[in-house]
């Protein structure tokens, strides 16, 4: 019987392998009972799983995907990182994608443009946090840069059993509601004690004064931090052999959860950033934003087990696997790092000003497009380096001790260690269109925390105009973040290349680009993709609270209409 | 009876104010979100007359930029209801820490009075919870309340609460025992431990008095003015 499947399986690689690949892919969405890390709820599935399966394409295949919906609302799935047409992007209400209706199957269906690691996910109201995500991989079409021994996907997510709308209506209620590491009457003291009474009022009347709140890292907590589906307790593992390359694909497919995540005993080389490949940077640590994808290459040469750890950046749990060469081996959990209470800084409030970016490239930058690209490269990354390297890489604090609260966006990671900064990232393949911008587009990131509602430019989704893009068109988009959260932008439909110090032939590309506290980050962009592009802050319930913006790239921008 | 008729009336008035906030939150939010909180709380203490037991709750119901609020308060002596109260308000977001106010104030007891409110709700900086509302009942008298609260974590379920309300009265109100100027105080410190964020049983030790020309009324009448209790309770949300 197996080698009748076998057989038919060949003779099915046989038929595809010669010009044109086709594939057929069939997921149905439902809802059931899960058990999580001891914790019982309900949960969406795609084809009774969670995370739902791993789609493994072939760069070039044209793939049919029929996404049946058997829940009683409407869903949705999209390909998040992927080059498409408008129309199977799936987001509701944009490219006249209706969405799918309960009972119903859309059958979406589009060529594969690219090879790499990217996930899938529901575009639908918070359908994401409930379950609603899982992994693709593409294998290029040529050779593949980095080859490896073992392959593994490896899906950080963010489990509650708490519904999306629960969540969201806690969060209107009280945007507080989840924060369980607020400062004490106790903390209070403590400080007065070490800094001086002076110092600690002056600091609590400053954010008493903005009505912010130094230790909102994370909007939302109670989460277990799962592993392809497994909570930390459940050890998903990955098998491996003693000196053999071993490819990791992590995707962070939490809804609202920033990682910090290092293999201890282990050097990573990062060959991939959001499935686009890399130069090979060896790091320790890497700060995984939401919705980002990381391959990275591990080659262990030891006999032994090594965990693979990644901690919420509010240290309010961590997502933990094992690289092992049996079955059943562990090894030693690090404890959780103490978390980081923001600063002024973060605000962008004071003795920052080297590092504000936003300013630096404005007048930097526009000198340097006139005076001519060939400087442009290098000129750029003087510039930018020094304040780059430690915006994203979340810093490793020299002073800081184990249990003191490192401050500022840091990870607390240990003096020497490596941690990935997006400066690092240089694209493997030359990038074709090295123009420089025909214009800037600024977008600020901006909310209330206190109302719950988050601003792109000032506006939520439902009040803001859309952005229009001439196709083929280059521009820079500035993000200021003038808020104290970092941000996960995303946009569909294209990726962006990172302003970040390389040559422009060299910039990395990127769907996601996280933008810390208080800082700004430019990147740049080829509007060579028509459609209707949903443009979006990937934290979900800021989505859902109003960060997000269509940018609509037509060969005539007046026909686009919202 | 009565009672009951003007629940009816206060009802219909509501059911006029809520489409409105409905249409304008269908307008601004992207999912055509409305959100809804309800939070109730209610405890009893020991005084000289014998069982207090107070109530307070408020609700909203809508969107970022239009709600309908819901207020209420009382107190029973007891098992006597000295006085209750029931707002419904349209409440409308004009910036980032403040709403805008106005509708229907409904008292009950000690006697029937209906007044229109206009008002504030919102943060003033250091997180100070603030409430400011000016009424006009049908018989014209015109009055204020003025409630501010602050949350301090002690721990991070045990929670520190001191709050604040003065109400005001433009004139004497003989029938209702009120006289003009700041007329009541009502000044508290709740020590409330939240088991979840939802269910926290609290005690809050309160001191009420009458002000001013109220006060004199009241020493007239024989009562006291002031007295300080401490209540237990419990407080809830939906």
């Amino acid at each position: 019987m197996n080698r009748l499947i076998l057989a038919s399986l060949v003779a099915a690689l046989g038929l595809f392998g010669t010009s044109a690949f086709a594939g057929d892919y069939n997921l149905t969405i439902d809802r059931q009972d899960v058990d999580v890390g001891g914790r019982h709820g309900s949960s969406l599935t795609i084809n009774g799983q969670l995370p739902g399966p791993t789609l493994h394409f072939k760069e070039g295949e044209d793939v049919t995907i029929h996404v049946t919906n058997k829940l009683d609302e409407d869903t949705s799935l999209h390909w998040h990182g992927l080059l498409l047409p408008g129309q199977m992007d799936g987001v509701p209400m944009f490219n006249n994608f209706p969405g799918i209706k309960p009972g119903k199957t859309f059958t979406y269906n589009f060529k594969i443009r690219q090879s790499g690691t990217y996930w899938y996910h529901s575009h639908s109201g918070g359908q994401e946090q409930e379950g609603l995500y899982g992994s693709i991989v593409i294998d290029p079409a040529d050779r593949e840069p980095a080859p490896t021994d073992r392959d593994y996907v490896v899906v950080l997510s963010d489990f509650t059993t708490e519904s999306a709308d629960e969540i969201l209506s806690n969060l209107k209620s009280d945007s507080g509601y989840y924060n369980y590491a607020r400062r004490t009457v106790g903390d209070f003291f403590r400080d007065a004690a070490d800094k001086g009474l002076g110092t600690t009022l002056r600091d609590r009347f400053m954010w008493g004064d903005m009505r912010m709140d130094p230790t909102d890292l994370a909007d939302v907590t109670g989460y277990t931090f799962l592993v392809n589906g497994k909570s930390a307790e459940a050890n998903w593992t990955a098998l491996y052999k003693k000196g053999e390359r071993v490819r990791l694909r992590f995707i962070n497919a939490s809804s609202m959860t920033y990682f910090d995540l290092a293999i201890p005993g282990l050097k990573m080389i990062v060959v991939a950033a959001d499935g686009q490949n890399v130069q090979p940077v060896v790091v320790d640590e890497i700060r995984i934003a939401i919705a980002e994808t990381y391959d990275v290459i591990v080659v262990p040469k030891d006999d032994k087990p090594y965990t693979i750890f990644a901690q919420s950046i509010d240290r309010t749990g961590y997502a933990r696997a094992t690289l092992a060469t049996r079955n059943g081996m562990t090894a030693p959990v690090p404890p959780l790092r103490a978390r980081s209470l923001l600063t002024m800084a973060d605000m962008g409030m004071s003795g920052m000003e080297g590092m504000d970016h936003g300013s630096m490239n404005m007048s930097g930058m526009k000198g340097m497009d006139m005076s001519g690209m060939d400087m442009k490269g290098m000129d750029h990354s003087k510039m930018d380096m020094s304040g780059m390297n430690m915006m994203h890489g979340a810093k490793p604090t020299a002073d800081t001790k184990a249990d003191e609260h490192p401050m500022g966006w840091a990870s607390g990671a240990p003096p020497g260690t490596k941690v990935l900064s997006y400066a690092d990232l240089k694209s493997l393949k030359v990038q074709k269109d090295t123009r420089p911008e025909e214009r800037e587009i600024i977008v600020r990131l901006g909310g209330t925390m206190e109302r719950y509602i988050w601003t792109l430019n000032g506006k939520k989704y439902a009040d803001a105009e859309p952005i229009d893009l001439k196709f083929g068109e280059r521009v820079k988009l500035t993000f200021i973040n003038d808020t104290m959260m970092a941000h996960p932008m995303h946009l569909h439909g294209m990726f962006v290349q990172l302003v970040n110090g390389q040559p422009a032939e060299r910039l990395p590309n990127k769907h996601m680009v996280s933008v810390p506290p208080g800082q700004s980050y430019s990147v740049m962009l080829t509007a060579d993709e028509a459609g209707e592009w949903a443009f979006h802050c990937h934290l979900l319930f800021h989505m859902e609270s109003g960060m997000m913006n269509k940018v609509v790239v037509a060969r005539l921008a007046k026909e686009a209409a919202k | 009876m009565t009672k009951l008729k003007t629940i009816t009336a206060l009802t219909s008035i509501l059911a006029l104010l809520a489409p409105s906030a409905h249409a304008a939150s269908m307008h601004d939010d992207m999912h055509r979100q409305i959100f809804q909180v309800y939070r109730f709380q209610a405890d009893g203490a020991q005084n000289n007359a014998g069982g207090l037991v107070t109530w307070a709750g408020r609700g909203w119901i809508g969107g970022d930029t239009d709600k309908l609020v819901i207020n209420t308060e009382g107190e029973m002596q007891n098992g006597h209801v000295e006085s209750s109260e029931l707002w419904g308000l349209w409440s409308h977001n004009v910036s980032d820490f403040w709403d805008v106010q106005a509708g229907i104030r409904q008292d009950f007891d000690p006697r029937s009075t209906t007044s229109l409110v206009v008002g504030l709700q919102g943060m003033l900086p250091q997180f100070l919870e603030t409430d400011a509302h000016v009424f006009v009942s049908t018989r014209g008298d015109v009055g204020a309340r003025f409630e501010q609260s602050i949350d301090l974590a002690v721990t991070q379920r045990l929670i520190l609460e001191p709050h604040l309300k003065l109400d005001v009265s433009a004139s004497d109100v003989p029938e209702l025992d009120i006289g003009s100027g700041i007329s009541n105080i009502e000044a508290g410190l709740q020590l409330r431990y939240e088991i979840t964020r939802k269910f926290a049983p609290y005690l809050d030790l309160v001191y009420e008095t009458a002000t001013g020309n109220t006060a004199h009324i009241k020493r007239n009448n024989g009562e006291r003015a002031g007295e300080l209790t401490l209540r237990a309770g419990l407080r809830l949300a939906f």
